[in-house]
Order: structure tokens, then sequence, then C-alpha cells
């Protein structure tokens, strides 16, 4: 054993001369290969973002169809057949192309930065799972220009719909969603090395940032939840091609299996994109509050215990399948349960900001309007939770007012908070204040405009999904088109915004962008440099830094 | 220890963009292929072997770098929790087809037979059309290729079980052998573990032989036929990159890598194998005799 170990420390050796011990210490490669072969955390986080956020605009347009023909009843603009590609494409590249790979980018940029690491466990694991985004967005979206047309069944592709009545497309469609799945789990395996074993060794589990246990949650449930959507559409794709009859009961199966496959990847799935989300705000309330974060160790058993409870509610989307009455009571029992962990959350917001020293930065708004208008989506979650009322309910524009409330003003706008909280680390500079809260005033008006009075029509019964619809909806819609088109139009400031901070933003210096902030991304030099944390902090100065337990 | 020594952070790859396109060109072209394309079978040809380009590259230099003694042990442990988290990604992939199982068996099939409050059901199907497990008859019947028998556990199945329970205990061997530097146990224990997974698969490959040529089960006899073939031919396609993958250990064992200390890929392959023999056992339990 003694003979081993000194022959490695030879081989080390001779490495060191050949090669350079600080070999990946040099800048980074020029040009496009840079980003093509990039194994830094920072670089991928980046792409990750970009990517996502290109993603997100292109989803954008889609709605923009979409509220376009609902402008007025009757059909003005696109056939039923498009606009139903438009439905599902939509949703399918917001949850799979933009709100996942936001939070992922987020997740590369700042974990390895919040607990003390060089980098991600895995560099090279890390490059493949974005780079085969890309290839797996271009597979997706290419199916518009197919003969036959995009997938048109919705973004919960159910059986029949999406086997026997797809057209040819959905082959391509099925696997962008195995290598969407293959990217999100080699992420999430990524994301959780990172954590156990990357932290800075004076760092214990409940020393952590929020962010930082929200994704390690999250990344269980994505390797959890994300092989099962593989075996789902494994299945139909051998339904479709290979004669099997998994969803088909003239073979014995059963489409409902279908939605129970997919509803048992499905529910996880809404708390792998809302979980980042809490983390988020968990980091920039007690910022800006000036006061550490209240109830900390109950916020990790809430986010743990929403965690576990989602594996176990999925049938709640499936109410009026003709489940037997005890699966709908238990299902119903069951989801509202995961009200009390959320309300936890909700609760210990609302109390970091009481009596704190508050100021209203942009991130801050952000943050605050998540807290608001998240706990209306999760209000109306617990409406549809109800099994008896859900009857009235289900497949209503109340469903689309729900979960775009969870997940435009939950999710999206927790990604918006975290850019502007974190983008001057980033880049180093900081952006045009004045445009940025014109520009939250307007979309979190124009996005209010466009999704609250969606409640009332699906509460008078206007189904999801439709091209056309009934003369008494037309006002409503009317409004809520009109909140669309500027909530749409927001973006393109944003995007400004955005651009014009990276460019020409004024030079941000101290590495504590925010006065106020805690945590270890703020003692990295400011822009935060290609490599950071080659040396661990000390515990002395993780305590320092801790957001809970640390003084403000 | 761990914060003193450098984390080895690689420099840029090639590797993975090469693998996205590997990716791309192999399921684009099955996809492709499944709807008459020309072009579809050649790229996805291509893209398969741009993957096995890839693994082999990609893996090799991983493994260049592990005997040039790159990897500290921190290195060492995110590679064994990739794997570790890995395998539990796969265990939830079975879990959906042991689920579907599950479902119809206790559900799906009942309800078509008329249980619960689906009384008229069954008066949809013909009179042949039985609610019972293995579902033999399918309500529609002239829909698919209606089977004469099914696979029977204490046949083959069974001698496969013994195979695989056997193949454990020598991997298990093997791993002691590489623990006590008893080399000989060890490349002794991976040949037997390797031999006893190529029997496995020769077993198997016959009774789908048998299925296909002899009962006329196959794919098409419903979802009897869909959850036996999804089930163990996913578990078989294991056991086959198990067994390359052993093989590839054994030829870096015969190279002198690995030694009692500094063993992650031996390890990695070894706990591959214990799951795949773990899924068996649900696959015996569940598909062939109950």
């Amino acid at each position: 054993m003694a003979t081993t170990t000194s022959d490695i420390q030879t081989e080390i050796d001779k490495h060191d001369d050949h090669a350079g011990h600080d070999d990946h210490h040099h800048g980074p490669e020029k040009g496009l290969m840079r980003w093509v072969k990039t194994t830094n955390h920072k670089d991928i986080g980046t792409l990750y973002l970009w990517f996502a956020f290109i993603m997100l605009l292109v989803g954008g347009a889609m709605a923009m169809v979409i509220r376009a023909e609902l402008f007025q009843p009757g059909l003005q603009l696109v056939e039923p057949q498009f606009f139903n590609q438009m439905t599902t494409l939509h949703g399918l590249i917001m949850v799979f192309g933009a709100i996942m790979p936001a939070f992922v980018g987020l997740a590369n940029w700042q974990i390895p930065l919040m607990v003390g690491a060089p980098d991600m466990a895995l560099p090279r694991m890390n490059n493949w799972s974005f780079w085969i985004l890309p290839f797996a967005g271009a597979m997706l979206l290419s199916t518009l220009f197919m003969q036959g047309g995009g997938p048109a069944f919705g973004w919960t592709f159910y059986a029949p719909l999406s086997t026997t009545f797809a057209p040819d497309s959905t082959d391509f469609f099925i696997f962008a969603i195995h290598m969407l799945g293959f990217s999100s789990i080699m992420g999430a395996i990524n994301i959780i090395a990172t954590i156990l074993n990357m932290r800075a060794p004076g760092m214990r589990l409940m020393d952590m940032p929020l962010f930082v246990w929200t994704w390690l949650i999250t990344a269980f449930l994505l390797i959890a939840a994300m092989p099962v959507l593989a075996g789902a559409v494994t299945m139909m794709l051998m339904d479709r091609n290979f004669g099997t009859s998994f969803f088909d009961a003239a073979g014995g199966g059963d489409p409902v299996l279908f939605q129970h496959i997919f509803w048992f990847f499905g529910h996880p799935e809404v708390y792998i994109m809302i979980l980042p989300a809490f983390g988020v705000v968990s980091q920039i309330i007690p910022t800006f509050a000036r006061k550490p974060l209240f109830g900390y160790s109950s916020m990790v058993y809430a986010t743990a215990s929403i965690a576990l409870l989602s594996f176990v509610v999925w049938a709640h989307h499936m109410f009026l399948t003709g489940m037997p009455i005890a699966g709908q009571m238990y299902f119903m029992y069951a989801t509202i349960m995961i009200s009390v962990p959320t309300g936890v959350k909700v609760f210990n917001w609302v109390t970091t900001m009481w009596r704190g020293s508050m100021t209203f930065e942009v991130p801050m708004m952000w943050a605050i309007a998540f807290v608001m208008l998240f706990t209306i989506g999760g209000f109306s979650g617990l409406m549809l939770g109800i099994a008896p009322a859900d009857i009235q309910y289900h497949d209503t524009y109340f469903v689309v007012a729900h979960f775009h409330y969870v997940l435009v003003t939950g999710a999206l706008f927790s990604i918006i908070a975290a850019v502007f909280y974190w983008l001057p680390k980033w880049c180093g500079r900081m952006f045009n204040e004045k445009l940025a809260t014109i520009h939250f005033w307007w979309a979190v008006i124009s996005v209010n405009v466009l999704f609250f009075p969606q409640h009332f029509l699906g509460l008078a019964g206007m189904p999801r999904r439709i091209p056309d619809y009934a003369l008494q909806f037309s006002d409503f819609n009317m409004i809520s088109s009109i909140g669309g088109f500027a909530f749409g139009a927001s973006f393109f400031l944003l995007t400004y915004i955005i651009v014009d901070t990276i460019r020409n933003g004024k030079p941000v210096k101290e590495a504590r962008v925010w006065e106020s902030a805690k945590g270890l991304e703020w003692t990295v030099a400011t822009p935060a440099p290609l490599h950071t944390f080659d040396e661990a902090p000390t515990r002395e100065l993780i305590l320092a830094e801790s957001s809970h337990t640390g003084s403000h | 220890m761990q914060s003193q020594e450098q984390y080895y952070v690689p420099t840029g790859s090639y590797w993975p963009i090469l693998g996205s396109v590997g990716m791309a060109a192999l399921l684009g072209g099955f996809a492709s292929s499944l709807h008459g394309s020309g072009m579809g079978t050649g790229m996805m040809v291509l893209g398969f072997a741009i993957i096995i380009f890839m693994v082999f590259g990609w893996m090799g230099q991983v493994v260049n770098e592990s005997e040039a003694g790159t990897y500290n042990l921190q290195v060492d442990q995110s590679f064994r929790m990739g794997m570790g988290w890995f395998i539990f990604s796969e265990v939830m992939f079975f879990a959906a087809f042991f689920g579907a199982l599950y479902y119809v068996r206790n559900f799906a099939v009942p309800w078509l037979g008329g249980a619960g409050n689906n009384a008229f059901t069954p008066t949809l199907y013909p009179e042949a059309f039985k609610s019972v497990w293995p579902l033999i008859n399918m309500p529609l019947p002239e829909n698919f290729s209606v089977p004469k028998g099914i696979i029977h556990a204490w046949e083959v199945p069974a001698i496969n079980t013994l195979l695989l329970l056997t193949s454990g205990a020598t991997i298990t061997w093997a791993h002691w052998g590489l623990k006590n530097n008893h080399r000989n146990n060890l490349i002794g224990g991976l040949i037997a573990t390797i031999l006893l997974g190529i029997t496995f698969l020769g077993f198997q490959a016959a009774e789908y032989a048998e299925a296909y040529m002899e009962l006329g089960l196959t794919l098409k006899s419903g979802i009897y036929g869909s959850t036996f073939f999804m089930l163990t031919g996913f578990h078989g396609f294991h056991v086959f990159l198990g067994t390359l993958m052993l093989t590839v250990i054994l030829m870096r064992v015969l190279r002198g890598h690995f030694n009692s200390e500094r063993n992650f890929g031996f390890e990695a392959v070894a706990w591959y194998w214990h799951f795949v023999d773990v899924v068996w056992l649900g696959l015996f339990i569940f598909v062939y005799w109950i």
C-alpha cells in the first residue's frame, strides 16, 4: 500500500511537471469554443440562463398567438389545429425550456459560490447537461415544421390523443422529452454531489443557505421524477410504433394509466419548479429586511415535507377520471395537507419582514410580489384540491389562472428577482434602477390584468385549450389579452435592461453589492472571477456570513 | 484532509458536445426511420457510432487521469455519489413499469371485467374476454396476437434466478479478492460473473424465441405481452450493459488497475450489477411467479 501511495505521488509530480499545476487557472479560451468546451460552473450557468431566456421569449411568442386568437370570440387568426399546437408547445417550452433550465443556471452560478466550493462536483458532466438542451429544444421546435404539424394534445399529452390520434411528429417530441430528462437527471446528480461533497468543510448541513437547501431537495425530486416521465414517453413510443397496449383498453390496458404515470412525474415536477423559487426568495427577503431569516429550520423541514408529500398527491389532477370515491377522498386530504408546510413558508417570509428595516430595491420588490401573488396561486390551488368543487373547476380557465399564478408570478418572478439580485455580482455592473423599477410595475400590473380575469372566466365555465368561446366570456377575455400583450411587451424592456447592464452598467466594486446581504457569494470579488474558493472558507467566515444565525 | 488538496477541475472538453450530437443523430434518426425516411437509419447508425466513440474516448480519458493519480479522495467521492444517484434514477425508471404492471393487474383489468362501479363494461366485449391475470383473451382479440400460453416461472426463469443470484455472490468474491489483494480471486470472480451474465442472456434469448415462435406471445399480445416484454426487455438490456461494463473492468484489472484503496470503477460496476440482480428478483416474483 505504501508503494502505491508513493507511486501516485510520483505520478502527480510528473503530471505537475508536464502540465503545470495551475493549468486550469489560466484565463478562459477565446471565442465560441470557450462556451462549447467549458467545464466552469459560471460559464455553464451563464449558458443555461441565456438558453432559458431565449426559450422564454419563444414560448412567450406562442402565448401571444394564443391571446391574440382569444382576443375576441370566433376564429380570427389561426386554425384550431395550430392553436392547439401553440398551447401544447407553449407549455412544454416554458416548463422544460425556460423555467427548469433557468433554475439550473442559477444553481450552477450560485451553489458553488454559496457553499464555498471551487466548482461543481462533476464539471465535464455539467457541460453535457447543458449542451443536450439546445439539441433537445431544436428537436422539440422542429415538430412545428413537420408534415401533420407539431404535437397538439396539450402539454400533458394524455393518451389516446398522444398515441392513437397524434401526428407523426409526436415521436420527435418523445425523444426530445427523453433528452431533456437525461439532461435534468445529470444536472440534478451534479447538484447533489456538489452540495454533499464539495461544501466547505466548516459548513454543516444546517448552516447552508436556504437556496442550497431547496435545490438539494429539488435535485432529489428530479432524480426521482424524471425517470418516471421517461417511462411514460417510452410506453407511448411503444404503443404508437410497436403494437403494445399500455394505454389501449382493447388490449387490456387503460388510457387512465397514462395519467397516473404522467402525474406521478407531473406533481413532483410542479414542486421542482417552485422549491428553488422558495430558496431565492428566502435569500432576498432577509437582505432587504435587514433581519435574519425567521424560522430557518422550519423552512428546511417545510421544504422537505412539501417534497415528500408531492409524491403521494398526484391523482388530484384526475378527480374526473372516474376514480373510486375512496381514492378521491385520499388524494383530496393529502393534497390539502401540503398547504400546512407551504403556509409555514409564507408565514416565515412575512415574519422575516415584520419590524425589519425594509428597503425596496428592485430584487426585494420582485420577492414581495412573489410572496403575495404566489399566495393567490396557492389559494386557488386549495380550491382545486377539493374534489367535489373540482368538478366545476376542472379543465376550465380557473386551472389556467391557478398555474400561471404559481408559475409566472411564482417561479418566473423569483427567477427575475434572482437575476436582479445576483447580476451585479456576476458581471460587476449595476442595472439601471429607474428603468428596472418601471419594468417591475409594468410587469406586475399587466400580469394581473392578464391572469386575474381568467379566474372569473373559469368559474363561469370557460374551458381551457379551446380557440373559440361563448359570447358571455368576451369582455374578460379581451381584458386578459390586453394584459397579455402588455406583459409580453415588458420583456422587450427586460431584455434591454439586462443587455444594457452587462454592456454599459455602472461598475460595482464592492464585494458586498447589497449592503446587508449575507452569504459566502458576497465575500468574493465583484465581478466574480472565473475561479473562486480554491481554498475553502473558514468556519468563522461561514458563521459570520450565515443569513439565519448571524447578526444583521 | 479534503480542504488541503486541490479539487481537480478538468479543462474544457469536446466529449460532451460530441455526445450531444451523437444523441440527437441517434434519436432523430430513429424517429425519422419510424416514419419511412430513407436517411433515418443511416443517421441512427452514425449517431450510435458517435456515442460509442464518445463513451470510449471520455471514459478512456477518465481512466487515464485516474491512473495518473489526478483524482484525490474527494473526487473519488463525487464519482461514488454520481453513480449511486444514477442507479437510483434507474430504480425509478423501472418503478414506472412495475407501477404500470401493478395498476393493470389490480385496477384496469378487474375494472374491464366489471369490478367496482363498472358493471356494464364487460357487455361491450366478446364473451371470450375474461378478467384474469395473465390476460390471454383481450377485450378485442382480433387486434392482437393472442398467445397460446405464457412463460412459466419454475422453468427457465427459475434457472435464470439462480444464475443471477450466483453472479451476485461471484462479484462479491471478486470484491473480496480486490480488498485483500488476491488478484487471482478478483480475476476469477470477474470472469465467473461475466460468464454467468452471458449465460443468463442466452437463456433469456431462448425464452424470447420460444415466446415469439411457439407461444405467439409478443409485444402485440395485449397488456400482458406489453408489460412482460418491456420489463424483461429493459432488464435484459441492463444485464447486457452490465456484462459489457464488467468486461471493461476485467480488462483494466488485467492491466493492473485498481487496488484495495482506490477502486471506484470496480465498485460502481459491482453496485450496478447488484441493482440489476435486485430488479430481476422483482421481475421473477411479479412478472413470472405470482
